[in-house]
């Protein structure tokens, strides 16, 4: 059985033709985890046993002759700050201290429901809060195309799992880039939903207004089975919407009258001269299909990252006051009252990057502050959609690079946080929108992998995958 | 330029102690990020509206958003494990310090 080779359809094949069971499938990529995850480090936990009986389950079926689903006997690998009932879930955080999921994420319930296998959770940044993996709180994921730089994040030991084949697909977290970023330095497809498509209840929250739930695969048809198999309304979270997913089409729509966006802001200095030569090639490879290429403008490019973190550390600074050491793992006391269990137990549990988002959003929704920053950077939000609602009037999607360059080396970036920050130059616009994106894997910078971000309306998440085919060996 | 009170005040806000040398890291490091923040000063956005759901005339019905603040039975199971989860307890009970 060769791994890399493996699709969802391909598998699904496989196991009714009884070339391989679902037990043999399962025990292939434990192997392969007991082979290359000393090297590659993207689990934080792996869930054989789990996975084994499960697997046993889907083999039972088949031999019973009863109906499967496509995603029945797939190995996932799901990223640790969405639960699954009863492993333990860490975000990558030592605040957890040894908690154990009492209860599935919906969209876990979802793909258990459809018999997939889970193999076990992945490496992020602390409570997704990074764009490389190495504020993880517990060890640093490497990128298989190359040891010493980073996977991305703060998906990385998702996208690092499926690129070194330790799984078949993956789940990530997608909150300013962090399923698209890391699928773009691994080489691997990552599909970030529109705002509310797949529900959230189940994964921590880090910054509830931004945060998506979305899949990590080796193709775009696999990233289409999954967002079908997880996305839809769920009464358990009040944002989720109801929608009409578009039909995804065996044949590719045809590209004459496909109109593509291409925003001049996104192609300025500091940008990765072999980046962007990669970039561009794949947009005139559409363009020779036939599609229209046009400039956009989205004027408000150069606010998108100071908007994007006052946001996002202001909603974190609200969902991490629930650990407080009372009702989650870790605990401290450095005194009798209860003040001094939160302030040492939140000393010791949160790492430095967490600790510095927390501080940072209380102080800027703290009395006085909340107007100059966090409404502020909502109404700069609004200027920021309308920018993109402006550039959809005119075009059907919107090509960028994920990314202004390919995966850097562990430690170039956490010098100085501002550094890492402003990783996210391209990806966070687009949860600020709210929008769906992917990253589709269109060349090479040497050895290392350089994705094409396609950006879509909302709910056209079929749309852009489909035109993502374009970029696939066999098309 | 935050000072190290400020700093201070913070943290206690945010319920988390600091070490010395903790303190003054951070009150470099803030410094400098609020002062990238401080960006925005330069749009107007007397005129604009805050969005909090970017997609909220998706929903159908808004009042979908809300619901009537109803108490609905848990799994006993999962208040079970919800409890066994935290790190001192007593019977059916989360035991804290007391609040002062």
């Amino acid at each position: 059985m060769e791994l890399s080779q493996l699709t969802i359809t391909k598998v699904h094949q496989g196991l009714l033709q009884k070339k391989f069971s679902a037990l043999e499938l399962v025990k292939a990529y434990l192997d392969k985890i007991n082979k290359d995850e000393k090297k590659i480090s993207a689990f934080l936990t792996i869930t054989e046993e789990l996975a084994i009986e499960e697997a046993k389950k889907i083999d039972d079926l088949i031999a019973k002759n009863k109906e499967i689903s496509i995603l029945a006997g797939i190995p996932l690998a799901i990223k640790d700050n969405i639960m699954v009932e009863p492993v333990k879930i860490t975000c990558a955080s030592k605040i957890f201290g040894g908690y154990k999921a009492p209860y599935d994420a919906t969209c876990i319930k979802k793909l258990k429901g459809l018999g997939a296998v889970i193999l076990g959770k992945t490496n992020l940044d602390e409570f997704a809060m990074g764009a490389s993996t190495e504020y993880s709180g517990f060890f640093p994921t490497k990128n298989p195309y190359d040891l010493r730089r980073v996977p991305g994040g703060s998906s990385g030991g998702s996208a690092a799992a499926v690129a070194a084949n330790l799984c078949l697909a993956s789940l990530g977290s997608d909150t300013g880039g962090s399923i698209r970023q890391p699928a773009s330095f691994c080489g691997v497809v990552g599909l970030k939903p529109t705002y509310g498509a797949v529900s959230r209840y189940g994964l921590v929250a880090f910054a509830s207004s931004l945060d998506q739930i979305g899949p990590i695969t080796k193709t775009v048809e696999d990233a289409k089975i999954i967002f079908e198999a997880i996305s839809g309304k769920d009464e358990m979270d009040s944002t989720s919407v109801d929608f009409k997913i578009s039909p995804f089409g065996r044949s590719p729509e045809g590209r004459e009258n496909l109109r593509i966006g291409v925003p001049r802001e996104y192609f300025v200095k500091g940008m990765d001269k072999e980046v962007e030569k990669v970039i561009k090639q794949a947009i005139k490879k559409i363009e020779a299909q036939g599609a229209n290429i046009e400039e956009i403008n989205l004027p408000h490019t150069k606010y998108v990252i100071p908007t994007y973190y006052l946001v996002a550390m202001s909603e974190a600074s609200a969902n991490l006051a629930r650990y407080d050491g009372i009702k989650y793992g870790l605990s401290r006391s450095g005194g009798k009252d209860l003040l001094s269990v939160y302030l040492k137990s939140r000393a010791e549990g949160f790492g430095n990057e967490v600790k510095r988002r927390i501080m940072l959003g209380t102080y800027v929704l703290s009395a006085g502050y909340y107007d100059a920053y966090y409404l502020k950077a909502q109404k700069v939000r609004t200027l920021i959609k309308q920018d993109f609602d402006r550039a959809f009037k005119k075009v059907d999607v919107i090509f960028s690079p994920v990314s202004p360059f390919p995966a850097f080396k562990l430690g170039e970036k956490t010098v100085d946080p501002l550094l890492m920050y402003l990783t996210d130059i391209f990806t966070a616009s687009i949860n600020l929108a709210g929008l769906p994106a992917v990253s589709i894997p269109v060349g090479w910078v040497g050895k290392l992998p350089v994705g094409l971000q396609i950006i879509g309306k909302p709910f056209e998440e079929n749309r852009i995958l489909e035109i993502g085919k374009t970029y696939e060996k066999n098309e | 330029m935050l000072d190290k009170k400020q700093v201070n005040h913070i943290a206690k806000l945010a319920r988390i102690k600091l070490s010395e040398r903790e303190l003054k890291k951070f009150q470099k490091e803030f410094s400098a990020i609020l002062d990238f923040f401080g960006l925005l000063k330069e749009i107007d956005t007397s005129k604009i509206f805050p969005t909090f759901h970017p997609l909220e005339h998706y929903l159908e019905n808004k009042a979908e958003m809300i619901r009537e603040d109803i108490p609905e039975p848990e799994d006993p199971k999962v208040k079970e494990k919800l409890i066994e989860s935290a790190p001192s307890k007593e019977g059916k009970h989360i035991k804290v310090k007391a609040v002062f």
